[in-house]
């Protein structure tokens, strides 16, 4: 079964553990400014919405990539960058329409999600389950089944 | 490892800012955060210092768990010499400031002098640089934070500043770091505003790395367990926030009401957390908006709230018709109980104007209370208030003053004194309900005994978060102790307070203890940071750090005659709840307090007790 990262915004209270975790796994430290998921606070909202690469099929960044350095990781569906051979020339970051693909000046590389090769971090440091991996099928499921306890159909046939 | 092992000095009279390496001597024996910074401050500055004076020094310090993935380890403090107080002041915030510090590889920024014009302190991880403020002096601290953001095109500085109030000498004045986190008590941002040093705006982006990772990553897990399995850390804190014991001390007999007069309120359920709760008629929705968390926190108490848009307050003020910082208990006590007003909205502004303007909800609000004792008994008149009407409940007087204290103007000016200077002012000295010149939280002693013999000896002034002997009076953690009797409270003071010393030196929040006791806490600090942080070791470095700011406080010119608490709280007995007819019993409770400590009969630490703990 193919997973993807699920992300709840309503759950999420801002708190970074995601990105302490993703900068720990990806860099060997904590340090959120090195993390490839971000959570952003619209505070006069009272809104924290975490935001990630989503593993687009025909990813724009692979595509653009003009050294092919941009891979599909066919286990987990993520689309991996191969610091190997990327040389830094950023097309991927301006290919991508969600700029979940960035620039890291320190290794003159580009960084992006990779799902932790099919265990992403992220998820499991999550306190409140905004962050989840699911199904990549039915990342919908949980909602459904919200909104379907909601409903009234089928309370006839309980009486 | 866990420390960044630099600090920086800033010379603001110079203008120059200078790393140096942090003394790991120092560091070993005080840990961090309150712990070291208090030893450099005892080191560096003459007790008896006016604290607004250039020679007083203002110090901003991480502990060695910031910035990792500890739960709730984002915390700094501000540590210096009272504005409000004369005594030691050392204040904790949370929000995102102390990570984005750690990350520029800074233990702590100490300054020291005086800017000729207001300044900002900018860092960009080495690059370290005062710039001129005079574009945000007279402006607010959501202003000012904006402002700077703005003008370096970078949205993810984090900033902590003063507003208006600590600019004009306010006594209780903060320093707010990401909108609505302050550094709350003592006047710490009066001291900032005395350098002329509008704001502290940094980037970091090093990465902080632990002694023993894999152990680390263990203790931490282990610990965010526990705390996720909590009710009070696990359901209630998320769920209801602080807030969770408005009712609580309500029915335990211990909420002061009007200005301590009364020990129960009338109106506490329409201030509560489940008031903050029910969906308001104007709009359906409710105050809260939802739960938030600092860096790193899995607990997640703070509030979100909204006003009500048809409030007086904001109807014709969009600006204020957003959703921000909501009412904490302690703020909600004091904005509300403590002037006996129960408009919730009310409350939520004036808690909005203190974040804005940066002053301390608890000071302000028990001011206001002690300034409307002095109005019902004729002392003060609209004359003296610019034509206030400042009865008790009267929300628009509260607000009218938090706007005006915000600014430092009219008699907003004089509710910025504080109670004790006030009260003074107008010749009733008795009527300030404060400790060393900090007002009292939102606990009245009279109910919860242990608190006196805590507000008493608090080396900050009055203060709950110095040894919350509620946890275990009230709610039972981590044993119950029944709240009206003094008996066994002198050693149940002297535990939480060198247990709450040790937590305030490592960066993380003092909440986590609701859940976790040091055995939680010291393999956390343990696999961190190079040496031996035992429980037995983490408790001597409390006792440690409590006796080194006893000894400045003496210094300083205190003595025990100041381990004290107002008339009313120990001559005036309660007049209903549990706790009727009870005064305070302090006079039992400090000898024997004085005695555990090792302190001679005046309360001052022995020759023994100074070798024992190598002070």
């Amino acid at each position: 079964m193919l997973k993807a990262l699920n992300i709840d915004p309503g759950k999420c209270t801002g708190c970074l553990q995601c990105e302490l975790a993703c900068s720990f796994e990806n860099e060997g430290v904590f340090n959120p400014s090195k993390s490839r998921i971000k959570v952003f606070n619209f505070h006069d909202q009272g809104r924290f919405v975490p935001y990630t690469c989503t593993q687009c099929d025909e990813a724009w960044c692979m595509h653009a990539c003009p050294v092919d350095a941009i891979k599909l990781n066919k286990g987990t569906g993520a689309k991996e960058v191969d610091s190997n051979l990327c040389v830094g020339c950023k097309v991927c970051t301006i290919a991508c329409p969600f700029g979940t693909v960035n620039y890291n000046s320190a290794t003159g590389k580009v960084i992006k999600c990779d799902l932790c090769g099919g265990d992403p971090e992220c998820a499991k440091a999550c306190p409140t389950d905004a962050i989840t991996y699911v199904d990549a099928d039915w990342t919908g499921l949980d909602k459904m089944r919200q909104w379907a306890a909601k409903t009234d159909a089928g309370q006839q046939a309980t009486h | 490892m866990a420390w960044a092992r630099r600090i920086l000095r800033v010379d603001l009279t110079k203008g120059t800012c200078t790393h140096e390496p942090l003394n790991m001597e120092w560091a070993k024996r005080y840990l961090g955060q309150r712990g070291l910074a208090t030893k450099y401050l005892t080191e560096e500055i003459d007790p008896k210092v006016d604290p607004l004076a250039p020679e007083n020094k203002l110090i901003m310090a991480t502990g060695p768990l910031t910035g990792t993935c500890a739960s709730t380890a984002g915390r700094y403090s501000v540590i210096t010499k009272g504005a409000l107080t004369g005594a030691i002041a050392c204040s904790n915030s949370g929000g995102f400031f102390g990570n984005e510090m750690k990350n520029a590889g800074l233990d702590m920024i100490i300054f020291e002098g005086k800017a000729k014009s207001p300044v900002y302190l900018f860092i960009d991880n080495d690059d370290c640089r005062l710039l001129d403020a005079s574009d945000y002096w007279g402006t607010s601290v959501w202003d000012t934070e904006e402002g700077i953001k703005e003008r370096h095109g970078d949205p993810q500085i984090r900033v902590a500043s003063i507003g208006v109030s600590g600019e004009k000498g306010v006594k209780f004045a903060c320093v707010v770091n990401d909108m609505h986190r302050a550094a709350g008590r003592s006047g710490v941002g009066t001291v900032m505003g005395s350098k002329n040093l509008k704001a502290v705006a940094l980037r970091g982006t090093k990465g902080v790395a632990v002694n023993d990772m894999p152990a680390f990553l263990k203790a931490v897990t282990d610990g965010k367990k526990v705390l996720a399995e909590n009710a009070v850390t696990g359901q209630g804190l998320p769920a209801y926030g602080t807030q969770v014991l408005m009712n609580v001390i309500n029915e335990t007999g211990a909420l002061p009401t009007r200005n301590h007069r009364d020990i129960q309120f009338e109106g506490a359920s329409k201030i509560s957390a489940e008031a903050m709760a029910e969906p308001r008629e104007s709009d359906g929705k409710p105050n809260l908006v939802r739960n938030a968390a600092c860096f790193g926190c899995t607990i997640a108490c703070g509030r979100v709230s909204t006003i009500d848009r048809t409030h007086y307050t904001v109807a014709d003020r969009p600006q204020y018709q957003i959703a921000s910082g909501g009412l904490e208990y302690e703020a909600a006590w004091a904005l509300g109980a403590a002037t006996g007003v129960d408009d919730l909205d009310a409350l939520t502004f004036a808690n909005f104007i203190c974040n804005e303007q940066g002053f301390d909800p608890i000071s302000f609000g028990a001011t206001v209370g002690a300034a409307m004792e002095l109005f019902e008994d004729g002392v003060i008149t609209p004359k003296e208030t610019g034509g206030i009407e400042l009865n008790f409940g009267s929300a628009k007087a509260l607000t009218d003053l938090a706007e005006l204290c915000g600014k430092g103007e009219g008699f907003g000016a004089e509710i910025g004194l504080g109670s004790k200077l006030l009260c003074e002012k107008y010749g009733h000295p008795e009527l300030s309900m404060s400790v060393k010149g900090q007002e009292f939280p939102a606990y009245d002693s009279r109910g919860i005994q242990g608190m006196g013999l805590t507000y008493a000896t608090s080396n900050r002034g009055a203060c709950h978060l110095r040894s919350y002997t509620v946890a275990s009076e009230v709610l039972g953690i981590p044993e119950k102790t029944d709240p009206l009797v003094t008996d066994g409270k002198a050693g149940l003071v002297k535990a939480f307070q060198d247990a709450t010393a040790a937590v305030d030196s490592a960066g993380i929040c003092v909440f986590t203890t609701f859940a976790w006791t040091l055995e939680d806490i010291a393999p956390q600090i343990d696999a961190a940071c190079e040496g031996d942080w035992s429980v037995e070791n983490l408790l001597e470095l409390g006792e440690r750090v409590w006796n080194l700011e006893r000894r400045f406080n003496l210094a300083a010119g205190f003595t025990g005659k100041d381990d004290n608490l107002p008339k009313r709280l120990v001559k005036d007995a309660a007049k209903t709840g549990p706790a009727k007819g009870l005064t305070n019993g302090l006079d039992t409770m400090l000898p024997e307090y004085y005695e555990l400590r090792g302190w001679s009969k005046d309360g001052v630490p022995t020759n023994e007790t100074v070798s024992r703990l190598t002070l």
